[in-house]
């Protein structure tokens, strides 16, 4: 593509919040008529970096152009009127009206008296979609329609009002695909408007067929810029990752110990679990003393796995056994009771109770075995309290000091208190030192190595690549739902997972990779 | 962190016949309710179906009707305005007084002055971001606190001789005023609503705030003129009650603001915003105007059976919704 | 992104606002007596204590339950409407005797309670809108069960309840301590109380620690319906006579002002059991104020409205990390 003025240009981007450096210093440019993948694992400052530029947050140093000129938007509105468009994730449309009112909804075609001229409306939208190739009942309500027809219709939405730059964040996430198809057709036919579109995705697949250029953000940096095209899928995600594929092979920098001796009975064995259109059939067993690694790429399943397990979510179908125990699907309390643990990925919309002291939330899960008819005993719930406040070094000023005045390396070390004083069998961690400082996050690898030692099953999320190597006995791959390889002991190394990241094969068969997974 | 927040729509499920004949009911059920209700009492009654008892009907639902009006707006934004029983008392206090000093002020300063009271409630719901039913709330404590200090605590007469009883008690081609002047508003805010872009705006900020904003839509702004229209009727509500009576009366519109969410909620409009319709809400409010005049018709029964029968009412439509709603957020 | 961006608030602030959001409500209690005790005449008498208290008991009870439902991040409108049907009921059935009449009248208010929650727990509706309809309807169903009179009351051991005295302390007053402590110790030392403030909080996380969630939220209902019927009961019992049309009107407004006066965020996780009966005493002493100093006694409207609208102000500046 020969090099055009900018239409979107981000100069030297800085963005705080209190205690984290969320943009450090970003500059991004994005062309007219090009597809501009923008990627980065959680917390890499995408998000971030797109509520900037459409003017949700105000950037703390820098500049963005806007065709040129200095803009400097204070809402999402003065963006959208300036001429950028943004696809959310999440349908960000009105469900109960239909979808022509969506459509124009804030600037409709007005007729006698100033009033919305229904009929004219309807038209136009009928028009709008038709030219994208979108079938739809513009008069319908938007949730009579199927989610990838309500994503195609805040395409429609967003393109309509003659945008010079389009934003998409992760728009296939909800789509079959047929509709990506038809997606694809509607960014080809932008390209060739001339108009400049931000593709968020973390599906490979999809970027390397429609997009041009690629922005890899890490850690609130830009971490690469460059074509697509002369970027192998390999090299990408070691870009996503923050490694250079030279030294994949470096070890130790974790807490983590050397491999684990494991059982031969399985304490936890998942079978075919589905949720559509997350999971496909994910299949894993954990063997006491084990840690299973799961990986795959943002979105891949790991999550929906663990909550899936857990019973946080209904699942469509599987099995569950732990210790050779059916567990009944779709209930905490039951998954609880049978001894599993969950520490979840979101420690603070899911895990802390964030007025509740310390101690309330420490014995949060073990509430039913401390009391006697329904009365909390305040000896055992101490003397609980204080063994694991000493022996996981959680620093609290007192034991009834509210967890939310607490670090983040704190706060999860009381979620781990929570879920170890349960004497569990199996515990998952989903991302269990996110966001937490150095020293925090090697005690806690330290403390997930000696729990193994002593027995437990674990199964290990993480978005960090050395985690992930050095820490788990065995890795289950993900990627878009479904298991996509295994790897075992020596064969667990940050190449052969990005290997697979990058290029295994969805086999599609759940009964086949059981069999797999078994022999693993 | 995008991929973590739950999607509320992932059952992105087909428009089923329940869930359609759902929707109708909530939407038609009322006006269906209406006609059945206008019809048995026809055949039940002799002298239900003549004019002066229609009008009196009509007119008896009117100044609730204008409450309504503003309430419909309010609920749709997917908030709650418990001051508008306050506010109508006061609007009365507040026309009494005006009309010795000079009385076309009695009919501007009412809307003027429960207005701008809405307005700060508007203020403090969209920019304090307080939740709507404690301001509100407040409001109806407060607002009945300044009309009563205002009117020291007796109804204020109003001399019959002045012009201004006829905006209660007057009539044009023999239809009473007040069911004009309601008449009036239920057809500007039912075209404000379906046919204007900010009427649109309120059913977006209704179904879903945050998506309002995201898509630009001016947020804050609408939901204050809101609840500045909703104080505003109040207001003007309370003048026209007390030109009917003659008096105003700081005691005035207790509990109203339970009569008007019942109307507004028995007429089709979700509770939880983003949906209903000003038709449903007019429908609302003559049910309940047909049933207090029902049970005087009685004569045996209290006014307490029309409390039941609204609560009834509310229930039956309130578990309707919760289903409706559950099958969008599922 | 925002990585554990909420632990490090400004601390001097937010522990400044918070200390002000937990006693405010004692330290403007505090100043209103001085107030009195320098202003009205005869404040510091027993006859004026025992008034003060006699009339918030009921205020009290109500409190209590509607402090549990607003713990859950909920709210208990129908209180007053469950005090009319307690009230409606009380007469009816003491021809059985005292036992079985107030037996009834609980049964009621479980049964009211029953309603409420699982709508709340089972069918999803929002509080609010639940208990909004027991409010509308349910004064109408005590008229109708009262046949829309008022009927005089005259077993003697229920008389007591409003009227009586033990060892000098009015007995309504001891039915709102007795229930104070019961409340008080189901909140701070009972896994149900604990259940409360953790579904308030953090629903999921409450969620996901394998707590009973909906079971939780039916009981708060129950009990704060019960609580409203012994209110009125004991409003009853006072007034010697029921009357559905008028017992509890309101009550509902003085409750919510006195749970979120006393400390109790609207947004839940926390019930303040002390600061709830700060709140109401605080109001109801901001009325007699007002009476007694031949103050116009609206004004004392005005004021409580002014003093929610800053509590829940204050409120806002909590951490929601």
């Amino acid at each position: 593509m020969e090099q055009q003025a900018p239409v979107l240009e981000v100069r030297r981007v800085t963005k705080r919040f209190p205690g984290v450096l969320a943009l450090d210093d970003i500059s991004f440019e994005l062309r007219p008529g090009e597809v501009h993948a923008l990627v980065g694992e959680n917390g890499a400052g995408k998000s971030t970096l797109i509520k900037v530029i459409t003017g949700v947050y105000r950037p703390d140093e820098g500049q963005i152009l806007f065709q040129g000129e200095e803009v400097s938007f204070s809402e999402p509105r003065e963006s959208q009127e300036a001429g950028i468009s943004t696809i959310y994730q999440e349908v960000n449309l009105i469900p109960l009206l239909s979808v022509a009112q969506n459509v124009f909804l804030g600037r409709e075609p007005r007729g006698r008296l100033g009033l919305i001229d229904r009929d004219r409306m309807n038209r136009e939208a009928d028009e709008i979609l038709k030219r994208y190739g979108i079938r739809a009942d513009v008069t319908a309500p938007l949730r009579s329609l199927g989610l990838g027809v309500q994503q195609m219709v805040a395409i429609a939405r967003a393109i309509s009002v003659d945008a010079r730059a389009v934003i998409m964040d992760e728009p296939t996430s909800s789509l079959e695909a047929r509709e990506v198809e038809t997606l694809f057709g509607v960014i080809r036919q932008l390209r060739q408007e001339g108009v400049g579109v931000i593709y968020v995705s973390h599906r490979l697949d999809e970027l390397y067929e429609i997009c041009d250029r690629v922005t890899v953000l890490r850690d609130g940096r830009v971490a690469h810029t460059g074509e697509l095209a002369e970027l192998s899928r390999l090299q990408l995600i070691a870009h996503m990752l923050g490694r250079e594929l030279a030294d994949v092979q470096k070890e130790g920098a974790t807490g983590f110990g050397e491999e684990h001796e494991t059982a031969e009975e399985p304490v936890l064995q998942a079978q075919g679990l589905t949720q559509h259109p997350r999971l496909r059939e994910v299949s894993l067993t954990v063997h006491p003393g084990e840690v299973v690694g799961l990986a795959g790429l943002l979105g891949a399943g790991r999550s929906e796995t663990a909550k899936a397990i857990f019973g946080a979510e209904p699942v469509d179908s599987g099995s569950l056994k732990v210790g050779g125990e059916e567990v009944k699907m779709g209930s905490p309390a039951a998954a609880i009771k049978a001894g599993i643990a969950f520490l979840p990925e979101d420690r603070k919309s899911e895990g802390i109770i964030p007025d509740l002291s310390v101690k309330e939330n420490i014995v949060a899960a073990a509430l039913p075995r401390l009391a006697r008819a329904g009365l909390v005993s305040e000896k055992a719930q101490d003397e609980l309290v204080e063994e694991f406040m000493q022996s996981l070094g959680i620093k609290a000023s007192s034991p009834d000091q509210p967890v939310r005045e607490l670090s983040g390396g704190n706060q999860q070390k009381v979620l781990l208190a929570r879920w170890l004083c349960m004497n569990p069998k199996v515990l998952i961690l989903d991302e269990p030192t996110r966001g937490i400082d150095v020293g925090a996050k090697a005690e806690i690898q330290k403390l997930v190595d000696d729990l193994a030692v002593k027995g437990l099953g674990v199964i290990l999320i993480s978005s960090e690549l050395d985690e992930m190597t050095e820490g788990s006995d065995r890795v289950v791959a993900l990627r878009d739902g479904a298991v996509v390889g295994l790897l075992s002991e020596d064969e667990i190394t940050e190449g052969n997972l990005m290997e697979l990241l990058a290029h295994g094969e969805d086999s599609g068969n759940g009964a086949k990779e059981n069999g797999r997974d078994a022999d693993g | 962190m995008a991929t973590r927040t739950a999607d509320p729509h992932t059952t992105g499920g087909k428009f089923t016949w329940r869930e359609r004949l759902f929707t109708t009911l909530q939407k038609r059920g009322a006006i269906a309710v209406l006609i059945l209700v206008v019809a048995v009492s026809a055949l039940a009654f002799d002298n239900f179906l003549t004019a002066q008892n229609l009008q009196n009907i009509v007119l008896q639902g009117a100044f609730l009707g204008l409450i309504v009006v503003g309430m419909t707006f309010v609920i749709i934004s997917g908030g709650i305005d418990l001051s508008v029983g306050s506010l109508l008392a006061l609007g009365g206090v507040l026309a009494a007084l005006t009309v010795p000093v000079f009385w076309p002020l009695a009919l501007i300063l009412p809307p003027l002055f429960c207005g701008l009271i809405g307005f700060g409630n508007g203020l403090l719901i969209a920019k304090a971001k307080m939740a709507p039913f404690i301001v509100t709330l407040a409001g109806l404590l407060g607002i009945r606190g300044l009309a009563l200090a205002f009117a020291g605590e007796r109804p204020i007469g109003i001399d019959g001789g002045s012009p201004f009883a006829w905006f209660g008690q007057g009539q044009i081609f023999g239809v009473a005023v007040p069911i004009i002047v309601v008449l009036v508003a239920f057809a500007v805010g039912g075209l404000v609503l379906a046919r204007t872009s900010y009427g649109r705006v309120i059913f977006a900020i209704g179904g879903n705030e945050e998506s309002a904003r995201l898509m630009g839509l001016p947020v804050d702004r609408t939901k204050i003129i809101a609840y500045t229209t909703s104080g505003a009727l109040a207001g003007l509500a309370g003048a026209l009650l007390a030109a009917r009576l003659s008096a105003g009366d700081p005691n005035g519109g207790l509990a109203w603001e339970l009569d008007a969410i019942s109307a507004v909620v028995v007429g089709g409009t979700l509770l939880t915003g983003g949906a209903g319709s000003i038709s449903g809400s007019l429908a609302g409010v003559l049910l309940l105007s047909i049933l207090q005049n029902l049970i005087n018709q009685v004569g045996t029964l209290g006014s307490y059976a029309q409390q039941l029968v609204s609560g009834f009412f509310l229930i039956v439509v309130v578990v309707a919704q919760a289903y409706l709603t559950r099958r969008q957020r599922v | 992104m925002a990585r554990g961006a909420a632990a490090d608030k400004s601390f001097d602030v937010s522990t400044a606002t918070s200390w002000v959001r937990g006693r405010g409500v004692y330290v403007a209690f505090v100043v209103l007596v001085i107030f009195n005790l320098i202003v009205t005449p005869n404040f510091a008498s027993v006859v004026t204590l025992s008034t003060l208290l006699i009339t918030v008991s009921p205020i009290i009870l109500v409190s209590l339950g509607v402090a549990l439902a607003i713990g859950t991040e909920g709210i208990d409108l129908s209180v007053g409407s469950v005090m009319a049907l307690a009230s409606a009921f009380l007469p009816l059935y003491l021809g059985y005797g005292w036992p079985v009449a107030v037996l009834v009248v609980l049964l009621v208010g479980a049964l009211a309670g029953l309603v409420n929650g699982s709508l709340v727990a089972f069918v999803g509706v929002q509080p609010i809108i639940a208990t909004l309809a027991l409010l509308v309807g349910g004064r109408g169903l005590a008229q109708i069960f009262a046949g829309g009179q008022s009927l005089p009351i005259t077993d003697p051991t229920v008389l007591w309840l409003g009227q009586g005295r033990l060892f000098g302390i009015p007995a309504p007053v001891i039915l709102a301590a007795a229930a104070v402590l019961v409340v008080g110790f189901l909140v701070n030392r009972t896994t149900f109380g604990r259940y409360v403030v953790a579904v308030g909080g953090n629903r999921s996380a409450s969620f996901l620690s394998g707590h009973p969630v909906r079971r939780t939220l039916l009981a708060v209902y129950v009990i704060s319906a019960l609580l409203a019927a012994l209110a009125g009961i004991v409003a009853t019992a006072r007034l010697g006579a029921s009357d559905p049309s008028n017992i509890g009107l309101l009550i509902e407004l003085s409750a919510i002002t006195a749970v979120v006066v006393g400390g109790t965020p609207l947004s839940g996780g926390r019930v303040k059991i002390m600061g709830t009966v700060m709140g109401a005493l605080l109001i109801q002493l901001i009325t007699n104020t007002f009476i007694a100093n031949d103050l116009p006694f609206t004004w004392a409207q005005v004021l409580t409205a002014a003093i929610i609208l800053v509590a829940v102000y204050l409120q806002k500046g909590r951490g929601t990390a």
